[in-house]
């Protein structure tokens, strides 16, 4: 049980570290938008096109110019 | 708004070929719907459309030149992958692009210097965005921003619709940056942010900081009072023991001193003035459960209270916090109001004698100068006309549905907008005294008028303070006499136990729960009391234009005299092609696409239209300016009669009205079936009021009400005991939603009027607000089993530790169990089905 006398100390300096860390995420306005990057993560930039064949060449000039 | 986004790779690229049709955008459409449903807006394609979008090199169908326009410019800007991201439908976007040519005002530096921030070429502004349905659609207009050469940043808020964008003024204009997000179907303008904003932002960010430090707390305490419950006695050591209360000691200081300091604070500004609010049992139980553990830690006694306090902190925090953010979305809709009165102003310096006109802020307008309004532009002042003839759409401040026709010595008022010709006006109330200033000082005097419920809740909370208090002394005096030593122990188990834990979460958790299913519904609740009034309500009163119809003209009826119907039609569209009158407008989406071109086109303000085809001349307009009479008896009452003619003579009638919302007879049913009475109060004429009644059945409808009747007729209602639900949308309905107890303002309505309502409908589906009333009731039966059942707890758990028999871990499990208990019932509002 004598490990007790670590541990409990050592989960008051996780819960602090923690705790700044948290601080920090506030400070730096990740909290702001709470809905927006849970739907942004599914629409990332690499998705593969669908049906590229049919794509216009227009189209191909702006996804080769990217 | 949170459709699920299609994840099964197959129905995705199914989804992708088809768009999502209206009204059902989960399953993907038929193809036969799909043939004539507008690939960019899902509204469907009149008969003869011809206008197409390239999509994956096949042709779709749109519905008109708006929708085609902006399907290009995405698809052409390489951002096609919105058509397969997108989970909902945006609005068709041909009203947007009239807006188009005042955008120019905005590179003014008078008018931007109330919203810009720059730093040499480097500018940055805040923009609002409309026409945001879905996460695709802040996908699409971050990607079109990046892509535009000179825009340094743009960060678009899903949650506030509002877009930080950053650009450098050498390279691009703020003009093309806004235009070049209306060629994407958007509406996009700038707002002055300002310290309002700044403070909401530091109140909000204060506020998570408050919860996670109580949220840290109350888990880590958690874990170090479940082995001192566990642990058989004599099995840990004294010690441990004490190392254990000592690091709960710190961790709960924190908690107390920091996240709970709002209770304190409101609790000791509720004393000074000698009342008692929620604050106060609240402080007094924190308060006595953290000194009597401090005093337990260091002289090492068995009672600690520590994970009670924190659990406590956190839980009312959590509820605080929600009840934040739906205030915070009610404020947004107030700063759209500003929207109305435009920017700039075109403002002629030499009249009459010159006509040079010079582009001015509309905030440095002064009465007596004179401003030239264009066709489509909003009046920038209150003013009287001194030149020209047009007519003016008041609808966002009176409700009426046909445009007022304006000469010289008319008056006209700030915001309203000009419809077919150019008018010289002179500026005779700017600022505060104009209409509509007049019209957001009602709102906020019938606001300020409101809180009387928020003051019943604090008159239960000081009954209980009041007996809670008794009680204490009362166990406290009697143990003293039976036993002193354990006196001051019980007396602390008492307020612990008692901490109207479950009392005050019993309401918000339940009414949280609520609010949540309701906005899934479409239904938004920006103040706290509106689920609970709504529940309570026995008169729904409604407001015709834009509520119960869809404020907009439609072709309800034709008598054809001679000719066949569908070329009249298309001869009626070409003759009105370019028109801005909302009959003309109504008169083009009805006839479709057509083949007919008309040219030596005049119009004449107020009357009609002449113009030939196919070298014959024809008149369309109102039955004076045709000189024939219309066969009134074979219409409805209050629809507006336009008459197509040639030489010869009348050709055909259309009858033109306020076409109803597709459920707003189911509504009303379901209504009366709820047992609710019914009203329609509204500012258009008492003939199309009567005949609406007639068709829903409604027996109250008055028309012809100005603002101040409505308010009167509501109050009128009040006074008889009736708890008045309103709804109503438009700036002229704000006061008398302030006044009803409760207020549902409709979508596509004046933000305004959102601002002043208690709710917002963002369904278009009205029907929905029936099924927000059923909610409102149920949730009122849960928060009854809560508050029964956090009433129950305390007969239990008072008596038991007035006696001694409760010991810190019984209160902490008591505590924890009762609010999950509350939690629990209260979820279960969540889950009810729409009918």
């Amino acid at each position: 049980m004598d490990i007790l006398y670590l541990l409990i100390p050592l989960s008051l300096v996780f819960v602090a570290v923690i705790a700044v860390v948290f601080l920090w995420a506030v400070k730096s306005g990740q909290f702001e938008d709470m809905e927006g990057p849970a739907h942004r993560i599914l629409m990332d930039d690499d998705l593969p096109q669908t049906d590229v064949k049919n794509l216009s060449a227009k189209q191909e000039d702006d996804v080769s110019a990217r | 708004m949170t459709q699920p986004l299609i994840s099964n790779p197959a129905v995705k690229s199914m989804a992708s070929r088809l768009p999502v049709t209206p009204n059902d955008s989960s399953s993907p459409a038929t193809p036969a719907a799909s043939q004539s449903a507008c690939f960019h807006c899902g509204e469907k394609v009149p008969a003869g459309a011809r206008y197409s979008i390239v999509y994956q090199g096949a042709n779709q169908p749109a519905c008109c030149i708006g929708c085609q326009a902006v399907g290009q410019t995405i698809i052409e800007s390489g951002n096609s992958d919105y058509y397969r991201l997108r989970t909902d439908l945006p609005k068709t976007p041909e009203a947007a692009l009239e807006e188009l040519k005042n955008l120019k005002l905005y590179d003014l530096p008078e008018v931007q210097s109330s919203f810009v921030k720059s730093e040499g070429d480097l500018r940055e502004a805040n923009l609002i965005l409309e026409g945001i349905v879905c996460a695709a659609c802040v996908w699409l207009n971050e990607r079109h921003l990046h892509q535009l050469p000179g825009v340094l940043a743009a960060d678009i808020n899903f949650s506030t619709h509002r877009a930080r964008v950053q650009w450098d003024d050498s390279r691009i204009k703020l003009s093309d940056i806004l235009k070049s997000i209306q060629d994407i179907g958007y509406l996009a303008y700038p707002f002055d942010s300002g310290r309002q904003e700044e403070l909401f932002r530091k109140e909000r960010n204060t506020a998570i900081r408050r919860l996670a430090i109580a949220g840290l707390g109350m888990m880590q305490v958690m874990m170090y009072a479940v082995p001192a419950y566990m642990a058989a006695d004599g099995t840990m050591t004294s010690d441990i023991e004490a190392l254990m209360r000592f690091a709960s000691l710190i961790l709960t200081t924190p908690v107390v001193f920091y996240s709970a300091w709002p209770f304190f604070q409101g609790a000791w500004r509720d004393l000074k003035l000698y009342r008692a609010g929620m604050d106060v049992p609240v402080a007094l139980g924190v308060g006595a459960a953290y000194a009597a553990s401090i005093y337990g830690t260091f002289i090492g006694s068995a009672e600690v209270y520590f994970d009670a306090v924190t659990m406590f902190v956190f839980f009312l925090l959590t509820g605080r916090f929600l009840e934040m953010s739906a205030r915070k979305r009610s404020a947004e809709a107030a700063e759209s109001l500003i929207k109305l009165i435009p920017a700039a102003a075109m403002r002629l310096p030499g009249y009459p004698t010159s006509r040079e006109e010079e582009l001015v802020g509309a905030v440095k307008l002064v009465a007596g100068e004179h401003v030239l309004i264009g066709p489509g532009e909003s009046f920038p002042a209150d003013g009287c006309v001194v030149e020209g003839y047009s007519s003016v759409d008041e609808s966002l401040l009176t409700g009426e549905s046909m445009p007022v026709v304006k000469h010289v010595s008319s008056n006209v008022i700030g915001g309203t907008i000009n419809l077919e010709s150019p008018l010289v006006v002179r500026v005779e109330k700017v600022g505060s005294d104009t209409v509509l200033s007049g019209i957001v000082r009602l709102l906020d005097r019938a606001l300020a008028e409101k809180p009387r419920l928020a003051q019943i809740a604090d008159r239960v909370a000081a009954w209980f303070v009041l007996v809670l208090l008794l009680v204490a002394a009362s166990v406290a005096g009697i143990w003293y006499l039976v036993d002193a030593s354990r006196a001051f122990w019980i007396t602390v188990s008492v307020l612990v136990v008692s901490c109207p834990c479950a009392l005050a979460l019993a309401t918000p958790t339940a009414l949280t729960a609520a609010l949540g299913r309701l906005t899934r519904l479409g239904l938004l609740s920006t103040r706290g009391h509106a689920l609970e009034t709504l529940a309570h309500a026995t008169d729904f009163v409604f407001d015709k234009t834009g509520t119960l119809t869809t404020g907009k003209f439609s072709l309800l009826d034709m008598e054809v005299l001679r000719g066949e119907r569908d070329s009249l039609l298309d001869m009626a569209r070409a003759l009105e092609q370019g028109a801005t009158h909302p009959l003309a407008a109504a008169l083009r989406e009805a006839a479709g696409t057509g083949v007919l071109e008309a040219d030596n086109l005049s119009y004449i303000p107020g009357r009609g239209v002449t113009g030939r085809i196919a070298g014959k001349t024809y008149r369309l307009g109102a039955p004076e300016f045709i000189g024939d009479a219309p066969p009134r008896e074979r219409f409805h009452d209050g629809v507006s009669l336009v008459g197509l003619a040639d030489d010869a003579g009348v050709l055909a009638w259309f009858a033109l009205g306020d076409a109803l919302r597709p459920q707003a007879r189911q509504l009303i049913d379901e209504l009366r079936d709820l047992g609710v009475r019914l009203h329609l109060y509204s500012g258009d004429r008492a003939e199309n009021v009567a005949d609406l009644a007639r068709q829903l059945g409604i027996e109250d409808a008055r028309g012809g009400m100005l603002p101040q009747d409505k308010l009167a007729a509501v109050r009128k209602l009040q006074q008889d005991g009736a708890i008045v639900a309103m709804t109503g949308d438009g700036v002229n309905d704000a006061p008398v939603l302030a006044q009803a107890q409760v207020s549902i303002a409709v979508d596509q309505g004046a933000e305004a009027a959102q601002a002043a309502a208690d709710m917002v409908l963002l369904s278009s589906e009205i029907g929905r607000l029936a099924d927000g009333v059923k909610l409102a009731r149920k949730t009122q039966v849960v928060i009854k089993q809560n508050l029964f059942w956090s009433v129950f707890y305390n007969i239990i758990a008072i008596p038991a530790a007035a006696m001694g028999y409760v010991t810190p871990w019984m209160a902490g499990l008591g505590m924890s169990l009762s609010s999950l208990l509350v939690v629990l019932n209260a979820m279960r509002l969540s889950r009810i089905s729409k009918s």
